[in-house]
């Protein structure tokens, strides 16, 4: 038993390195986009402000799922546009999905810091600029953190779709052995949640962190 | 000598509200006024829109001579709404310290005042660093200067918010009821520090104050606000004692039986 759990593992981590590329790089991207998005959605012209809100809601408003299929099978045929191998179809679908969520609370973190810190800031004569970055953002960061965090262990639950595109990642190689050793198929998918969970105790710690800089230093 | 500040009919609407309802004012350099008057009656608001804070629903503000809220639109004479450049210029010129003091919690006392110094006036680290804690000395925080705001009194974090103020050397500082948001105990310590920049400093003051007793001391000139226009204005002694307006009288006697 204990043997064959050892067996497993070692087999399932055939798909660990495409998990956590996949994962490091579609978080990355994700957050480049939430805050790509998320500044875009308050700023004063409203051809951005609109782009990025219907960008927000029809991904908000969809699963991840079928966004991995458009891409994948729908957006090459439709309109010849191809994002390159399966991995980064992956990495896209994600980045774009939970971007969209995460912009939602860079948005809503920058809103909650206090409006005496932005005329505060206005009377010292700082640019528009000059407040965001210095006043209003690092405020905003630490309110944004414990939610980053979530996001975060969600992102790295999100990648165990790309298995349906066709890549080989922990979940795809949990699948390969089930079928072949159709008898310890729940020891395969034990073993495949504990290896995520494991992958994901950082991220929980990171969090956890997270939240103790956000519960300090902010005005709101 | 020529005002340093003009408020020309200046009108303030929020939604329905007529707030001010032509607001003219002269604040000559170095002249130390105190506003006071009923609560709602626009005092902040005053001192917000030459903080251009908030924006006139008509009328001019002139800040040394330039128009804050209009600009010249072409060569043709007209004027436009005035953008972020402009009033950027004009602010230099202005300060302010508010109620809720609106130290950045994040920044030590000694950066809440480099930062501004070193972006917005762009002097070296070293020479803004070295000002700031000459002006944080001067309101009685030379023990403080890596202590971050939430570790300070309220009295502290209003003197570091003068310091931070100050720093940047403005012509013209407005204070918004900077000792209401204290404890009792605590509103000397904030007082003294004004009493010593209106007997040293030659720039314009303009206090917002429920400290009566102090406002009459401090101010060279006294306006009492009501129903949105300057209805009394004159020395302390003028204002007090000379005035028979009925609504000041009534005013100032709540105050004597509070
Ligand atoms: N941003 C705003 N939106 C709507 N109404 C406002 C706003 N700011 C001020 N007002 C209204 O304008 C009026 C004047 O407000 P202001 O704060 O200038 O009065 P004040 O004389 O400073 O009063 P207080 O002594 O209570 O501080 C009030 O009726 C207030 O409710
Ligand atoms: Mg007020």
């Amino acid at each position: 038993m204990f043997d064959s759990a050892l067996n497993i593992l070692t087999y399932l981590s055939q798909g660990l390195w495409t998990t956590v590329s996949i994962f490091l790089t579609a978080a990355l991207f994700s957050y480049i986009m939430a805050f790509i998005a998320g500044l875009s959605r308050m700023m004063k012209n409203p051809i951005i402000r609109g782009v990025t809100a219907f960008y927000v809601e029809v991904f908000r408003g969809t699963s991840l799922i079928v966004q991995l299929f458009w891409l994948y099978y729908a957006v090459p045929i439709l309109f010849d546009i191809h994002l390159g191998s399966n991995w980064w179809v992956g990495v896209i679908a994600i980045a774009l999905n939970y971007g969209a969520y995460m912009s939602e609370v860079v948005r809503t973190s920058i809103l909650a810091v206090d409006k005496g810190q932005t005329e505060a800031a206005i009377a010292l004569n700082l640019s528009p600029v000059q407040r965001m970055r210095h006043i209003i953002l690092p405020q905003a960061l630490r309110l944004m953190l414990p939610e980053f965090g979530n996001y975060s262990i969600q992102i790295l639950k999100g990648t165990a779709l790309v298995s349906l595109i066709g890549l080989t990642d922990i979940l795809y190689y949990g699948d390969i052995y089930r079928s072949t050793n159709l008898s310890e198929g729940p020891l395969a998918y034990l073993m495949v949640l504990i290896m995520y969970f494991i992958i994901a105790l950082p991220l929980i710690w990171l969090s956890k962190k997270g939240e103790k800089i956000a519960r300090k230093g902010v005005a709101s | 000598m020529e005002p340093i500040v003009q408020y020309k009919d200046i009108h303030k609407s929020f939604g329905d509200t007529h707030v001010l309802k032509g607001i003219n004012l002269d604040i000559r350099p170095s002249e130390k006024i105190a506003i006071i008057g009923p609560s709602g009656s626009g005092k902040t608001t005053i001192i917000r829109l030459l903080m251009t804070l908030e924006e006139p629903t008509d009328g001019d503000i002139i800040v040394d001579g330039t128009n804050l809220w209009k600009m010249e639109a072409g060569g043709d004479g007209k004027m436009k709404k005035a953008n972020e450049k402009h009033l950027s210029k004009v602010r230099n010129e202005i300060g302010m310290v508010f109620q809720h003091f609106n130290l950045f919690p994040h920044k030590t006392i000694l950066d809440n005042c480099v930062t501004p110094l070193v972006q917005v006036r762009k002097m070296s680290k070293k020479d803004a660093v070295e000002l700031s804690r000459q002006m944080l000395d001067r309101v009685g925080l030379n023990d403080k200067y890596e202590a971050y705001p939430s570790h300070l009194s309220g009295g502290q974090k209003q003197r570091v918010a003068m310091a931070r103020a100050l720093v940047m050397k403005p012509k013209i500082m407005l204070f918004d009821e900077v000792t209401s948001a204290l404890d009792p105990e605590l509103v000397g310590e904030v007082l003294e520090v004004i009493r010593d920049l209106a007997d040293n400093e030659d720039m314009a003051m303009v206090l917002v104050t429920h400290e009566m007793d102090f406002a009459l001391e401090v101010a060279d000139r006294v306006l009492f606000l009501d129903g949105g226009v300057i209805a009394e204005s004159g020395t302390a002694d003028e204002v007090i004692n000379t005035s028979d307006n009925p609504r000041l009288q009534d005013f100032l006697r709540r105050f004597r039986d509070a």
